[in-house]
């Protein structure tokens, strides 16, 4: 079998760039709010790769942590951001970010 | 390359035990069922119905694979595929007995260890969620919509008190290896009582166990919480809408799943393969009992309660006898004493499982709901606190 | 074997993120997600930490992501409509994503990490539980409790927004 070359960690940080990246264009371009939401989460997890990927390079386990703590306050973001996304369909009727425009009903 | 064939070898004899099981614990589910409630069961279709679990698959094999026209097709397609893949797949981080020496390869009677074992388990059993919600959603119909949505309300709400359930006896053992938590329950207190971790000072796990259990029991969407499948109000809950072998594989994962959370509560609290008995006394268990399962066939067979019978059971006692024989032999005891352990464990475990359901009304949806964030969460959660005080203080 | 899997499980990962952008339903957009989240996981395992890796499928795959789904399914939300998109997001956008994703490149390519060396599975396994438990116990105590406070909150917030729906 031949030896195929290992990977440079760079590309872990190129993916986690492209994943970024794409979560910045759904966050801006997506029009319903459960979308968007999605759009942040793609963010966050791209950032959670490369904390995982210099943790891998500084053989520290600090970046760990910090991913870690992304991965809570996700959570907490998720359960809050639902209420209101709930409140505001109940209120609404629509999920649309562009029809929400009004302060006032 | 060593590794390879043995790991294949291993999937193979793990994936064909598990596929018979499968098939034999739903003809042992009907039979037992039928005892409780004084019928007598499969009986048709070879002796005392043991061909039935072939019947039944070749019938769902054979029905016309409905395919509704609301459906949203990817979807419907891929939740019976999810639910099928994450059953079977916990079973592969499951140790069945210890290191063992067959013809000279040293290897573990498990496909694969994992060092974080105990959090996969609980990461499949978390994904498993999604298979009863996109069942439900995609066939869009109201009975499936909301089977789909009890279900998946269900299973989160009992994931929290099993996870504090499995964490208790994780600080006993204070490794996340399956084998390294079945390793630290050998041994014996006085000499005679096991060290498993519902025996297991300075905390016995004792009502962990017991949570578990519950938890467990709605995990697997059993009675008495088969509420998503609640058939005199949802028709057939999230899987109403599935034919033939998409049926079947949500069948299959019902029962793998039961399987596979019997074989984590073995480990977890009943030292997985560790005999009940000091090594010399435990090696001759097996025979004894079939021995006497063989006497008691015989004697069945001799006063008859049906007419044939007299010629089953004599049958089925020489085939214990032969086990007995084969149980005793020193070679294959290395093997066999581990498994047989393990697998009585379980089969207790399914047992319970099938006496539940014969035996227990189902819950109503609200009254699931509270006994799960208002009983059992807290006492698992006080179930863990004193466990880690008892470790920390001794 | 690490390319290998590397390769399978980026590609994975694109395709997933470039589906969760461009599908118009919802549910499909969270469950390319979900698939994003599981390769994500996989390279997770490839770069020794194995506790992020099921931390990330138990917490992510199997709370945050249920919890989408089961919104979308209580929403019952339809495709979304195509609305008015602005003619600048029409000419710039995709220029505008090349360049960022461009720039974001040059930068990783100046930065201390170096193009060559190699990721090696199993070189480094300094992720295990144990690890991770005694740092967040004793360096990172209070980060820890702080977030443990901001969850008590978020579920305050959660059970009084949800509450103010029922009435």
């Amino acid at each position: 079998m031949p030896q195929i070359p290992a990977v440079p960690l760079s590309w872990y940080l190129l993916l986690s760039a492209v994943l970024f990246a794409l979560g910045v264009a759904g966050f801006l371009y997506r029009k319903s709010i459960i979308t968007v939401f999605i759009s942040i989460e793609l963010m966050l997890n791209a950032v959670n790769l490369s904390f995982v990927a210099f943790s891998y390079h500084l053989h520290r386990i600090d970046g760990h942590i910090f991913s870690f703590f992304v991965m809570v306050v996700a959570a907490a973001e998720a359960a809050v951001g639902f209420a209101i996304i709930l409140t505001i369909f109940k209120n609404r009727r629509t999920l649309q970010i562009d029809e929400i425009d009004s302060m006032k009903l | 390359m060593n590794f390879f064939v043995v790991s294949l070898i291993k999937i193979v004899i793990v994936f064909g035990v598990l596929m018979t099981t499968l098939a034999y614990l739903q003809w042992i589910e009907r039979k037992v069922l039928a005892h409780i409630q004084v019928r007598t069961g499969p009986l048709r279709v070879g002796p005392h119905g043991l061909m039935q679990p072939l019947a039944d698959v070749f019938k769902l094999l054979t029905k016309e694979d409905l395919f509704p026209p609301q459906v949203n097709r990817l979807v419907y397609l891929l939740a019976p595929f999810l639910a099928v893949c994450l059953a079977l797949i916990s079973i592969s981080i499951i140790p069945f007995g210890p290191e063992i020496n067959i013809f000279g390869v040293r290897t573990y009677m498990q496909i694969s260890d994992l060092n974080v074992g105990v959090l996969f388990a609980l990461a499949v059993s978390a994904l498993s969620v999604y298979a009863v919600a996109l069942a439900g959603w995609s066939s869009n119909n109201k009975y499936s919509l909301i089977g789909g949505l009890r279900g998946s309300a269900q299973l989160i709400s009992y994931e929290l008190p099993l996870t504090l359930a499995v964490a208790a006896p994780l600080l006993l053992a204070n490794h996340l290896s399956f084998r390294a938590i079945s390793n630290s329950q050998s041994g014996y207190y006085l000499g005679f009582i096991p060290r498993w971790n519902i025996f297991q000072m300075p905390f016995p796990q004792i009502f962990g166990f017991i949570i578990f259990m519950i938890a467990a029991f709605a995990e697997t969407n059993r009675l008495p919480f088969d509420l998503p499948e609640a058939e005199n109000e949802l028709v057939a809950g999230f899987h109403t809408e599935y034919s033939s072998m998409k049926f079947a594989c949500f069948f299959m994962s019902e029962y793998a799943n039961m399987i596979t959370i019997s074989c984590i509560a073995t480990l977890l609290f009943l030292g997985g393969w560790h005999p009940l008995f000091p090594a010399p006394y435990s090696n001759y268990i097996p025979s004894i009992l079939l021995v006497l399962a063989a006497i008691l066939l015989f004697y069945r067979a001799v006063l008859p309660a049906r007419v044939r019978d007299r010629r089953t059971f004599p049958v089925f006692g020489i085939a214990a006898l032969i086990l007995a024989v084969v149980f005793a032999i020193p070679i294959l005891q290395i093997v066999l004493i581990p498994v047989f352990w393990f697998a009585s464990k379980v089969g207790i475990f399914l047992f319970t499982y099938i006496w539940v359901r014969g035996t227990l009304p189902r819950f109503r949806y609200d009254q699931l709901m509270h006994f799960a964030w208002t009983f059992l969460f807290p006492f698992a959660l006080l179930n863990l606190l004193l466990t880690a005080l008892f470790v920390a203080l001794f | 074997m690490d390319t290998v899997l590397f390769i399978v499980f980026a590609v994975i990962a694109v395709v997933c993120a470039f589906n969760v952008v461009l599908q118009k339903h919802p549910i499909a957009s969270a469950l390319s997600l979900i698939g994003v989240m599981g390769s994500l996981a996989v390279l997770y395992l490839l770069l020794g930490a194995e506790f992020i890796a099921m931390t990330q499928i138990i917490v992510y795959s199997g709370a945050v992501m249920v919890l989408f789904v089961l919104v979308i399914m209580l929403l019952n939300a339809g495709a979304e409509k195509p609305s008015g998109k602005s003619w600048f997001a029409q000419i710039a956008g995709l220029p505008l994503l090349l360049g960022f994703v461009g720039l974001m490149g040059f930068l990783i390519r100046g930065s201390v990490v170096p193009w060559t060396g190699a990721v090696r599975f199993g070189s480094w396994a300094g992720g295990t539980a144990q690890n991770i438990g005694r740092l967040l116990f004793t360096q990172y105590l209070l980060p820890f409790e702080v977030v443990s406070i901001l969850i008590l909150i978020a579920i305050l917030g959660a059970v009084v927004l949800g509450q103010r729906e029922l009435d």
